[in-house]
């Protein structure tokens, strides 16, 4: 961390040497939700006697953190957890109800990025209103005026009215402004998701040296590699409470817990017995789902864990050397995974009619975090296209924690670098 | 970085009027002047079209109450009264059916950026102001061209305007927010703002009830006719000139009520200022009222709507941004 201004106020008791830049302490925010809200002074002379009743949303419940000047800090939860509620909030554009919040210094909010533009104004009187709405005097807005463009690659089109910029230039004009006002602490709100990919590694070039100089930078995203790669401590919000603080990675890891813990539920309640053939099989497939090492069935589990597939079969004549296989496709329908006893088991044996089977299938579990169904199916000993039963997608499982990457698997590997 | 910042932690939360007044100045400014600049240069004829609108209205009221009505013909220049009446008022319009739904306009910057919420009603009073500027050259034209001799008393425009202008920013303080939490502040601000207009003399002279019923009659009734079914109040009031005495109590309290009205007031100050004309038909406003301590009343009323103005706005501020 490294420091470049050092604070004009005493050290803070019991020896920290710089006070934080962001400190919030207890911090409330609910918003009431008006069971019928009258907009209009006529509604509510029509109705003067109608109860005013309310629900009480808890948007931000009793939220303390201190952030140090120099911290990279991400704020992660899902939709509707508070994350952005409580930007706003530090930004100043909400008031808190209980609590209290104090910022050290400029800040800049990455909020909504282009909103406060008007459309009938040129570039240039956008930029400068919007760094005097930032704070900046009049003659600091001129004096950062051409970095400004330049950083937003708009030297062309200076005189434009923002009607005519795409919705890409205008955020990048917003995005340019906010990062040049020299700003001590940055709120950034999942603004990373615009611009093309030269703008935003740009972007992240920029807060990295920005954090080199020792600003602030709260940090609210979805993406949880983002999270772990630039931030130096993470917070985890789940309706309006932090219930998770510390190291990036397992904030990550507790995020996708919560993530997928729900997911598990409605997907238990999405299965149904829909494309199961009535008529008289040879042999039909009665279960199929995920266990652990324990053998319990599980419907999520962590990347990495041992994984076993279980199928019931139930036979209805006597067969001999039937083939099971197993298939796993990801969210997209892609398959992921496919194997058969054929392959990589040999001849199964003879079942009696009347018996059930159970085939278990163990599998390294190198599957990136998402959520995996199974398809299980049996053939006639051959070459497993003679099919007796095939259950597509019987059971689900959702893979959580590990990284985050753009491949369908994570495959266990190690590099080696040799310099000639 | 700037290491003055460093020095207090600030207390966060969307308030009315920040904590710098420089910023808080600056900032008024430029939101009045880029809006100012939009509906000048956005069109070749700028200027023009901003003039459009009182001048064409100007134009039909004087062709109606010369030609028509009768109402000015017998007052001498009328036409720079109403039209310096009509530029006074749509000021006052401008401004406050501006600031009706000022914060909805400002919604972008309101919803992701901390300033003091007061800037954005101010900024739109501001903008008119500029557009008074503007107008006022019209008037001073026509009053040249009628040959009227400019004298130092036209200073008095400015506390007139001033004062005008501290009315309408805390009616546009007051109408900002409550649009906030009632949408139909609109519509209701438009007919207040239509009775206001019939209340206040803009279309009619200045009317005054001096303490001598007689001498005001002698001086040339404008309303001597009862064609003026517009201007009713006044109209009656003025027929009953010559009507018992003891009505006349009744009347003359009338009268001086209707000028209260700040609008009136401040109108008759200034055609006054502008026009001269001792007790005719340009009395002043202390003089129409009957005399300072009566005057004050107005005052009074335009200070008390200005500090109403900032307490309801003050106690709105945290919670615009929310409830918009």
């Amino acid at each position: 961390m490294t420091i470049t201004t050092a604070p004009s106020t005493p050290a803070a008791p019991g020896g920290r040497g710089l006070l934080p830049a962001v400190s919030i302490q207890g911090a409330s925010k609910a918003f009431k939700l008006h069971h019928r809200q009258y907009h209009t002074l006529k509604e509510r002379a029509l109705h003067p006697f109608q109860a005013r009743t309310y629900d009480l949303l808890q948007a931000v419940d009793n939220v303390s953190v201190d952030i140090a000047q120099g911290e990279f800090f991400g704020i992660i939860g899902r939709n509707g957890s508070g994350k952005s509620t409580l930007l706003k909030c530090l930004a100043g554009i909400y008031g808190i109800d209980a609590g209290e919040m104090d910022v050290r210094g400029r800040l800049s909010p990455f909020i909504e990025l282009g909103v406060g533009f008007n459309v009938d104004l040129t570039a240039r009187d956008n930029v400068i209103l919007n760094a005097l709405v930032l704070g900046l005097t009049r003659k600091e807005a001129r004096a950062r005026f051409d970095s400004i463009i330049a950083f937003a690659e708009l030297e062309d089109f200076l005189d434009m009215r923002l009607k005519n910029y795409s919705s890409g230039m205008s955020v990048r004009l917003a995005f340019s402004v906010a990062i040049q006002v020299d700003a001590d602490v940055l709120l950034i709100d999942e603004v990373l998701a615009v611009g093309d990919a030269s703008f935003q590694q740009k972007c992240f070039d920029e807060f990295r040296r920005l954090k080199t100089e020792g600003r602030t930078i709260l940090f609210v995203t979805h993406d949880m590699g983002a999270i772990q790669r630039f931030c130096d401590r993470a917070m985890l919000l789940e309706k309006g409470r932090m219930v998770a603080i510390g190291d990036p990675a397992q904030v990550a890891h507790r995020y996708n817990e919560l993530n997928f813990g729900r997911t598990i539920h409605e997907l238990s309640d999405e299965r149904v017995d829909d494309d199961r053939r009535t008529d008289y099989r040879d042999a039909d497939i009665v279960d199929a789902w995920f266990e652990d090492a324990t053998g319990a069935r599980i419907a999520a589990i962590g990347n990495r864990e041992a994984l076993t597939v279980g199928v019931q079969v139930r036979f209805n004549t006597a067969l001999d050397d039937p083939s099971f296989g197993v298939t796993i496709r990801n969210t997209a329908g892609a398959t992921v995974f496919a194997t058969t006893t054929e392959w990589s088991f040999g001849p199964t044996g003879h079942f009696a009619a009347g018996k059930v089977a159970t085939l278990k299938l163990r599998l390294e579990n190198w599957f990136t975090p998402s959520s995996y169904a199974v398809t299980a199916s049996i053939a006639r000993a051959g070459l497993g296209s003679d099919t007796i039963d095939l259950r597509a997608d019987l059971a689900t499982v959702v893979i959580h924690g590990g990284r985050f990457t753009t491949g369908v698997v994570d495959l266990p590997h190690s590099f080696e670098i040799e310099r000639q | 970085m700037s290491t003055s910042d460093y020095a207090e932690p600030r207390r966060y939360g969307p308030n009315a009027f920040g904590d710098d007044l420089r910023r808080f100045v600056s900032l008024t400014y430029t939101l009045a002047s880029t809006d100012f600049k939009l509906t000048y240069f956005n069109s070749i004829l700028g200027y023009f079209w901003s003039l459009m609108r009182p001048l064409l209205f100007f134009g039909v009221l004087y062709f109606v109450f010369t030609n028509i009505f009768h109402v000015g013909s017998g007052v001498p220049d009328y036409s720079v009264e109403l039209l310096l009446a009509i530029i006074l008022w749509t000021f006052f319009v401008q401004a406050t059916t501006g600031c009706v739904q000022s914060m909805l306009a400002r919604e972008g910057l309101l919803r992701k950026m901390r300033f003091p919420r007061l800037v954005v009603p101010l900024a739109v009073t501001l903008t008119a102001l500029f557009q008074l500027a503007t107008n006022l050259v019209p008037i001073f034209v026509l009053a040249l061209a009628s040959g009227i001799t400019p004298t130092l008393a036209w200073l008095e425009l400015i506390p007139v305007i001033a004062l005008l202008a501290i009315l309408a920013s805390g009616i546009g303080m007051l109408l900002s927010v409550l649009y906030v939490r009632a949408r139909d502040i609109q519509p209701i601000w438009d007919v207040i703002s239509q009775l206001l207009f019939y209340a206040s003399p803009i279309i009619y002279p200045v009317f005054y009830y001096n303490h001598s019923t007689t001498s005001y009659a002698a001086k040339g009734c404008v309303f001597n006719s009862t064609r003026d079914v517009y201007l009713n109040v006044y109209g009656k009031v003025c027929q009953a000139s010559s009507a018992p005495v003891g009505n006349n109590l009744h009347l003359h309290f009338i009268g001086h009520f209707l000028m209260t009205n700040p609008i009136a007031a401040l109108i008759a100050q200034a055609r006054h200022a502008l026009v001269g004309g001792g007790l005719g038909a340009n009395p002043s406003a202390n003089f129409a009222l009957g005399g300072w301590e009566y005057a004050m009343i107005p005052v009074g009323i335009i200070l008390v709507v200005f500090a109403l103005g900032v307490v309801v706005f003050r106690h709105e501020a945290p919670r615009i941004s929310e409830n918009l």
